[in-house]
């Protein structure tokens, strides 16, 4: 036998096991970062294309949870006045090495300050690089609470609060505040491209940068030294797939093993395909109705209590949301910690419903404006057909509905100043604590920064969101939170409508992946079958 | 000449104001504007929505936003994007080559399939042939890209499984950016070699032949009406009398007359790819800049939607102007 009768088919083995093992996992995400830093970004793309997989932060949120667990940080403790966070961070964490960069020193207490410092303090060198507007940071009021970062020793910081807030802690493990690696920084002011940090991004996390092809590819590669191990695929690419139906088309035909939001309308099909696995949850949003009551007869909670009755919102889940969505029975959804599952929903009845109407005083009924959402929601995806199904069911008890709308500033900027009567809105959770729902959407202080558009502020409702907002403890607060949805409930300022669900189709093999109720895409412990 | 010429040159100025003037209304007519986008729900603090539109000069007059945005335009100076903060220039630049290559592919496609068919259907007037092929490509002309490129991809990458669905080379493969043009890239880069290209090219083929539909159809019908008329020429007679086979009257004699209107219509339809690579890039995921220009309308990027159009609008009028100068210089009668 000659020598290359031997060594063909051997390379050929070698070939075809060397393809074999490295594993690329391809993500057909919707759309293109605008920086690899989630500090200066706000878009759920972004966050996704760094967040996830290039950075850490102190505190983590669980894989497929909103529970806030240790990351970065092994532990913290909290001051008695609840001012004080001192977090012990974890020894022998190793930045990602890239071809344009290799730290030589390991993650340590100069990272965190240097991060967080570059969002707050206007002296950092990086604080004004690439536009400097670091949005998340000031929108979570975090700019305003945190009065001073100080290192204590190498794996030891302080943070003084200017007064007690305990979502302070789910607030570190949003995006935003990723801890980028300081060396770097020095690195690149050394060389006079402070631009690229945000560019070419180096952090803690389970993947290394590899490649950003504009609007095309971003190559990301395991990181072997991650420190909770590393990802069991090699390499991770997200094809930038803008349509839904063309990323349908290559999930079937294997260019991508799982996309992000398939079209409402291919969801069955995908669910009937043998090659295919569709996972789905609740998202973190409410789509409600809120009555302005400050207004005329929406005082009467006589008046609002029937609204409530005469909407059959069952029929809204089918027809505006084409099923991709559940009943709302509370202002939180279910998927943050201390939802009330007692709450016992107010139940379509249209003789109650005018029972009540006439106890109020308008046994005829009356005619009132109701403004319709002018833009595209998950947690409303289309707010003037919902308006109409609304003003049917309203018709029935005898309340005669104008539909009204504005271009979607307009409708933020007078929904404010509270001159709607009956308004469609909706939101979408920053950090799964349900003091950014309850406090934000329906607390006093809402009032004023305008979010609250119910323009409700009920004194045993709003003293308990206060409290639970300034105590740690999760029983405490988690009681405090059920008593104020069941005031809530009885005050009925809204009609929750609806929690729109989370879509992912995936190929069959890929296992280890969880929904992140927080909408981004997490892929540190997905794998082949 | 010249003075025609210099005339045609001259006639671009208002032109290209008149592009300013409407790429940059037309975007702020859109209901929407690019702070809200940005801030989302929590558009609904006023203190931050002033600050954040102070930051992008959008808070100025009109007329004045309009007038530094000209002012800059004379100095090279696009803008900035509002959502990846570097150069518009450079941002279009990045993306040019991708939809070039593709307009390319589309057009030799429309070329090489559109004037044999559009001799076909002429020499065989009326029959069951011309009538097939006009009739497919009044189909063709009609057909919405949009529509036509899922078909495709359907028929093809699905159902066939012969050509992927989109992208522009298969994740495997990492290619320099040497050209911008990966047909050329991917055959030099030390990582690709021949089966990069035909990778490449592989993802090239069904954008381009969704691309290249209505030109194909255009240049199938210009073909065949041209080439009626100069067949009916006495030369054509004389050359046929004079016992010449009929494909060299056909080929030599017919065709490169008939060429003149054909080539115009070339020209003109650089314009029609740009529109069709903003329909098709969407499909096929093609990183050119019709999916560019898309992306940023949907979020109000504003410089580079305003810098972008004026880019785009100046390359279609500047190609259409060297065909009228070529024209010029082909038929001395139109220099009057």
């Amino acid at each position: 036998m000659k020598l290359w009768q031997i060594l063909f088919p051997l390379c050929l083995i070698l070939t075809f096991l060397s393809h074999a093992q490295a594993s690329t996992f391809v993500y057909c995400s919707e759309g293109s970062p605008t920086s690899f830093n989630p500090q200066i970004t706000t878009d759920g793309t972004s966050n996704n294309a760094a967040g996830h997989t290039i950075y850490n932060r102190l505190v983590e949120f669980k894989y497929g949870t909103t529970e806030a667990v240790p990351g970065l940080a092994e532990s913290w403790t909290v001051s008695p006045d609840g001012k004080t966070y001192t977090f012990k961070l974890r020894k022998g964490v190793k930045f990602g090495g890239t071809k344009y960069f290799t730290p030589t020193r390991e993650f340590n207490a100069e990272d965190v300050i240097f991060s967080v410092d570059r969002q707050r303090d206007l002296s950092h060198p990086y604080h004004a690089v690439n536009g400097g507007n670091y949005e998340f940071f000031k929108a979570m009021e975090v700019d305003s609470l945190i009065s001073t970062v100080k290192k204590i020793d190498s794996y030891t910081v302080e943070f003084k609060l200017n007064k007690p807030e305990s979502p302070f802690i789910t607030n570190m493990a949003m995006s935003f505040m990723s801890i980028l690696s300081k060396e770097y920084g020095d690195k690149l002011i050394k060389e006079n491209k402070k631009e690229d940090i945000d560019n070419f991004p180096i952090g803690t996390g389970p993947f290394v940068f590899r490649s950003y092809e504009k609007d095309t590819l971003i190559r990301f590669e395991a990181n072997p030294t991650y420190w909770q191990g590393a990802p069991k695929i090699d390499k991770l690419v997200f094809a930038i797939t803008p349509d839904a139906n063309v990323r349908y088309q290559k999930l079937k035909t294997g260019e991508c093993h799982l996309i992000i939001e398939p079209a409402p309308a291919d969801i069955n099909s995908m669910k009937q395909d043998s090659k295919l696995k569709v996972m789905e949850a609740a998202g973190l949003n409410v789509g409600y109705l809120a009555f302005n009551v400050k207004k005329k007869p929406f005082e009467n909670l006589d008046v609002r209590r029937a609204i409530y009755h005469a909407l059959n919102r069952a029929s809204y889940i089918n027809a505006i949301y084409m099923g991709n969505a559940i009943l709302a029975k509370n202002p939180l959804p279910p998927t943050i910690w201390s939802y009330n599952d007692q709450t016992e929903d107010y139940p379509f009845n249209l003789e109650k419903a005018k029972a009540l109407l006439a106890k109020a005083g308008f046994p005829n009924g009356f005619a009132a404006e109701l403004w319709t959402l002018p833009v595209t929601r998950p947690y409303n995806p289309n707010g003037k057909k919902m308006g109409e199904m609304m003003q049917a069911d309203l018709a029935k008890i005898g309340i005669k509905i104008t539909l009204v709308t504005y271009d979607w500033p307009t409708y933020l900027a007078k929904s404010r100043n509270g001159e709607h009567q009956m308004i469609q809105l909706g939101w979408t959770g920053d950090n799964g604590d349900p003091d950014n729902f309850l406090n934000v959407l329906l607390g006093c202080s809402g009032m004023t920064a305008g979010s609250n558009v119910a323009q409700w502020c009920q004194k045993d409702f709003n003293a308990k969101v206060v409290k639970a907002k300034s105590i740690s403890d999760v029983k405490a607060r988690t009681k405090l939170y059920k008593e104020a949805q069941e005031i809530f409930h009885d005050r009925a300022p809204w009609v929750p409508v609806a929690h729109a669900m989370i879509y992912r189709a995936m190929a069959k093999s890929v296992q280890g992946y969880k929904i992140d109720p927080l909408g981004g895409d997490i892929f540190r412990e997905v794998y082949f079958e | 000449m010249l003075k025609a010429v210099l005339k045609k040159i001259l006639n671009l100025i208002p032109t290209l104001l008149g592009v300013s003037v409407l790429a940059f209304l037309l975007i702020r007519l859109v209901p929407g504007d690019p702070v809200m986008l940005l801030l989302g729900e929590r558009g609904a603090d006023p203190q931050m929505y002033a600050e954040m539109k102070r930051n992008m000069g959008l808070d100025r007059p009109m007329i004045e936003q309009y007038f530094s945005f000209l002012g800059n335009i004379f100095k090279g100076d696009f803008g900035h994007s509002i959502v990846s903060k570097r150069p518009v220039l450079t941002e279009f630049f990045d993306r040019f080559p991708a939809t070039l290559e593709l307009g390319m592919m589309a057009m030799a496609f429309a070329i090489t399939l559109g004037i044999p068919f559009g001799i076909i259907a002429a020499i065989k007037r009326n029959s069951f042939f011309d009538f097939t092929l006009m009739g497919a490509g009044l189909v063709g002309y009609s057909m919405p890209i949009f529509w036509w490129g899922l078909m495709l991809i359907i028929v093809f990458s699905v159902k066939l499984g012969w050509t992927p669905v989109s992208g522009r080379i298969d994740v495997l493969y990492e290619i320099d950016k040497v050209t911008g043009l990966l047909l050329i890239d991917s055959w030099m880069s030390p990582d690709g070699g021949f089966a990069a290209f035909k990778s490449a090219l592989s993802h090239l083929l069904l954008p381009a032949l969704a691309m290249g539909t209505i030109p194909l159809a255009v240049v199938a019908r210009m073909t065949r009406s041209s080439m009626l008329e100069v067949l009916g020429e006495d030369y054509i007679r004389t050359a046929r009398a004079k016992g010449l086979p009929f494909t060299r009257v056909v080929i030599v004699h017919a065709l490169r007359n008939a060429m003149v209107p054909i080539i115009t219509i070339l020209g003109l339809l650089f314009g029609s790819i740009i529109t069709g690579a903003i329909l098709t890039e969407m499909i096929f995921s093609w990183p050119g800049i019709g999916k560019w220009i898309v992306f940023s309308i949907n979020a109000r990027d504003y410089p580079v939607i305003q810098g972008g159009v004026v880019m785009i609008a100046s390359l279609v009028i500047l190609t259409n102007t060297i065909v009228d100068i070529l024209y010029l210089w082909a038929n001395p009668r139109m220099r009057h």
